[in-house]
């Protein structure tokens, strides 16, 4: 991999239509930097979007890249990581996609801990669809589709992703811009399944979970809290903490050992003879 | 003519065809019934006879009867028949389930010192041959035996040499020690001479052997190591009957060849994980049923507009809904030609029979990778549980040829736009665009669902979107231009009527024709892989006086497609009882139609 990637090359020319000011500018942003800092070219990048305001970074971003039906983007990377395992797979999502229509693929990718990294841009509404309510919408939160609030408990993602046996479970405020990069760098950086739900706020739909909440309620778990990110029962602790909004690497299992290594995955699968391979014949054999 | 004629040709004892005999080990699910009735097929498969096999999973009556059914020959079959003269018979019910297959001389193997046995009573003319099973196997060694003792005792019925078992037991039992191979050798043994020195009766049966070497597989097995000399790599899939031994046959073998198998948490990740890993250009596969295509048709839709080259395997069961998931039926076609929202370019290709199932998975990922568009490999049930007998040479892989289509590794600023972006739609004259993997200097882009342009972004212009549309089909007409589409043929290309199916029928319908011959009906028989793209069949109708389609569906979903293609009527045969049409039974029913009156015929134009 080439040294002097910046990680304006892993932009395209594409103009983004997201609203002004929507913190998905800012979630993008950290993640070309962290893909960058991590010495990844986008040639071997793969990105993975679903559908919502948040599938559209894939138009945006350059690298190899899919933006595939809505919920679906974990399976994708996983297919993308198994036959490749030499590329930099980068998964992205929305809340909606990953937490409603997605979440049952959401808690096997967390349990199959491939070395990718996943990015879920939260902004607790449904924006693309003009604001209903989300998974992680606050339960007396007014939408179209709630006059009284979804009157439902929200979905913790972060205890979702414990639950399902993480080994790299972080949060981030789009609007933090070092911090956040920072954090989807490590992510990258982890050998396992590096998910970080960033706050990424919708300055349109949402009059709630604003840049300001988010700015005075957050408790950055490194600087200001001191938390060791492989302390479990701290991590536990913070995680379902309903009183507190954290940031940072919540939980880390340096010892977690990544899908492609346990299943003795190398090399790409692309890479196939003009014929059938040697040794088939055997299989013909077998049935005898 | 009587129409029951070849039901009951087939019905009296055979002595005359002593070569072919119809064979079945019977009883409850979990009495290893599979594995007693695989053993025997590979014996006699290892004694260069030929095997059909098929399988009774569930029954009329309620409950676990299970039967594993072997039809054997020195000649080459096809085909399973109504018809019965050797049958172990574990319990009382597997006679009475098979009652319309026994004949007079079929002979019933029973352990008659069993309770559940005790008082059973071979029906009248069929010999019953009571042969403590149990005690038998417990003295060589352990009651669970009592089926290979079974087996020996068939073995000396049939005069057949019980050392053919030796092989297949090993095969089975090897990995388990060889003391527990020994003891099920001596427990055949003492089957067999418990029928040659405590039994008066003789049989008729004399089981010759050859010097050929036949491999014995099934279906589900076939696609599998069809793709794996395909150069498929990834499976991905989720459990279903009748599909699952697809991925059961890859897990533990395409680790070998560079690949690997998932077991996702459902059918929607499935055909998802599969899309990832060939967009990276490996070549991947999912395999499901009915209802797990239901679920992959959003999906699908996805994979064609990318421009993904893919296999997803349907291998058929009685629907809707759940249906019988242990019952054949080729009721998919409907939803294979069409399902999905908006018009989904696409290939549909079906296997006509087990060795077939390894060819057409060839075919498919060659196809897939050529026009870059998903394709269909549709099997169904029938072909999946069947094992059948082939010359190893049927699957020859010095034959194997890939063609991965328009692949591009260096040439890649060929296809770059005037700001050195890569167009993986470019809109060519035949459809085809370049095709980069990532890790491909200069080639990095991305595709979506949405309606896109030729770099795979996101468009709603009415020309790019009129363009797009017709690059995705032109790659359909390419290929109907390119490729060889025509249908297996069989029979008498002259012969006034014309037999259509598709699928597992193949086998069925050409036996039947040797039972029509014999009564002077001459048919010709056009077996047909290609459902989309699918042959111009006008002239082959147009030629013949009866034009009869063959299908295992109520509805007539293969006739309702050539009636649309043609302008023609044709005549219907359906069978969707969840039972595979059996050759007599078939030719009986062709008679039937082709003494119906003519149908009213569309004019043509």
């Amino acid at each position: 991999m080439s040294s002097d990637v910046r990680f304006t090359d892993f932009k395209s020319d594409a103009q983004p239509t997201w609203c002004p000011g929507c913190g998905d500018f800012g979630t993008m942003n950290g993640m070309m930097k962290a893909l960058a800092n991590t010495g990844n070219h986008p040639d071997d990048t793969f990105i993975v979007a679903g559908i919502g305001c948040s599938g559209k970074i894939g138009t945006y971003m350059h690298s190899y890249a899919l933006h595939g039906v809505h919920g679906r983007a974990l399976p994708v990377g996983i297919g993308v990581k198994t036959a490749n395992p030499d590329l930099e797979v980068m998964v992205s999502g929305g809340d909606g996609d990953g937490y409603s229509i997605g979440a049952g693929h959401f808690v096997h990718a967390v349990r199959r801990n491939l070395d990718m990294t996943y990015v879920v841009m939260d902004n607790r509404i449904y924006g693309l669809t003009k604001g209903q309510f989300s998974p992680t919408s606050r339960e007396d939160f007014e939408t179209a589709t709630s006059p009284e609030g979804p009157q439902q408990s929200p979905v913790n993602p972060l205890a979702l992703a414990l639950a399902a046996g993480g080994s790299f479970i972080a949060q981030s405020f789009s609007s933090d811009a070092q911090r956040h990069a920072q954090i989807v760098q490590e992510a990258i950086e982890h050998d396992g399944f590096g998910f970080v739900n960033v706050y990424s706020p919708c300055v349109t739909f949402n009059d709630v979970d604003t840049y300001d909440y988010f700015r005075d309620s957050l408790v950055d778990v490194g600087e200001d809290d001191d938390h060791d990110p492989t302390d479990y029962e701290g991590a536990v602790e913070r995680i379902m903490d309903n009183d507190k909004e954290y940031q940072g690497v919540i939980y880390r299992d340096d010892d977690s050992v990544p899908y492609g290594e346990r299943h003795g995955i190398e090399g790409r699968m692309a890479d196939i003879p003009g014929g059938a391979p040697d040794g088939a014949t055997d299989l013909v054999r077998e049935f005898y | 003519m009587s129409q029951k004629s070849f039901a009951r040709r087939l019905s009296t004892p055979r002595y005359d065809m002593p070569d072919d005999l119809n064979w079945a080990v019977g009883g409850e699910a979990g009495d290893g019934i599979d594995s007693t009735g695989k053993i025997f097929a590979q014996a006699l498969s290892r004694a260069g006879r030929h095997v059909f096999t098929s399988k009774d999973f569930a029954s009329r009556i309620r409950g676990g009867y299970t039967a594993y059914k072997i039809r054997t020959s020195t000649e080459r079959i096809e085909s399973v028949v109504d018809s019965l003269d050797v049958l172990i018979a574990l319990t009382q019910r597997t006679v009475e389930e098979n009652l319309d297959e026994l004949h007079e001389g079929s002979v019933i193997i029973y352990d008659g010192e069993r309770t559940m046995m005790e008082d059973f009573e071979a029906p009248e003319e069929m010999v019953g041959l009571s042969v403590p099973l149990q005690r038998l196997a417990e003295e060589a060694g352990g009651a669970i035996m009592q089926n290979v003792v079974a087996l020996g005792a068939a073995c000396a019925v049939c005069d057949f040499d019980v050392e053919y078992l030796d092989e297949s037991l090993e095969k089975r039992f090897g990995g388990k020690g060889s003391s527990i191979v020994s003891n099920n050798k001596k427990a055949a043994r003492a089957g067999r001479d418990f029928v040659n020195d405590e039994i008066e009766e003789t049989f008729p049966y004399d089981l010759d052997t050859t010097d050929a070497d036949y491999v014995l597989l099934n279906g589900d097995e076939a696609i599998g190591m069809g793709a794996i000399a395909a150069g498929c790599r990834f499976y991905s899939g989720y459990p279903i009957t009748p599909a699952t031994a697809v991925m059961e046959y890859l897990k533990g073998r395409i680790e070998g060849f560079g690949g690997h198998v998932v077991q996702a948490e459902d059918e929607l990740s499935a055909i998802n994980m599969a899309l990832g890993a060939a967009r990276t250009g490996a070549r991947a596969m999912t395999a499901t049923s009915g209802p797990g295509i239901d679920l992959m048709t959003e999906t699908f839709g996805l994979i064609a507009t990318t421009e993904t080259p893919l296999v997803i395997c349907d291998v058929m069961r009685s629907g809707p809904s759940t249906g019988m998931p242990t019952k054949q039926e080729q009721g998919d076609l409907d939803m294979l030609l069409h399902g999905g929202h908006g018009e989904i370019p696409r290939f549909v290709v079906g296997a006509t029979s087990v060795a077939e199932c390894f060819h057409k998975a060839i075919e498919a990922f060659n196809l897939a990778e050529q026009y870059q568009t998903p394709v269909y490999l549709v099997a169904d049930l029938a072909l999946s549980v069947t094992e059948q007998t082939y010359p190893p040479e049927e699957f020859d892989m010095d034959a194997v040829e890939i063609d991965r289509g328009s692949l591009v590794t260096d040439a890649v600023k060929d296809w770059q736009n005037d700001s050195e972006q890569f167009t993986p739609h470019a809109a060519t004259e035949d459809g085809i665009s370049p095709r980069t993997i990532p890790g491909t200097p200069g080639g990095a882009h991305m595709t979506t669902g949405l309606e896109h342009d030729e770099l795979g972004r996101r468009t709603e212009d009415t020309d790019v979107r009129i363009e797009q549309v017709d690059k995705r089909q032109r790659k359909v007409e390419t290929a109907i231009g390119r490729e060889d589409w025509t249908p297996r043929e069989f029979g008498d290309g002259d012969g006034d009527t014309l037999v259509l199916s598709w699928g597992s029928n193949e086998g069925a319908i050409r036996e039947a024709m040797e039972f029509l011959e014999e009564d002077g009906i001459s048919v010709r028989f056009l077996s047909v892989p290609y459902l989309f793209p699918r042959p111009d069949l006008s002239e082959a109708i147009e030629a013949a006086e009866d034009v009869i389609v063959v299908e295992c569906n109520a509805t007539g979903q293969f006739a309702d497609v050539v009636e649309h293609d043609t302008l023609t009527r044709v005549k219907r045969i359906n069978k969707y009882n969840g039972v595979r049409f059996n050759a007599d039974e078939l030719a009986e029913r062709i008679t039937e139609t082709i003494g119906e009156d003519a149908v009213e015929e569309v004019p043509t134009q």
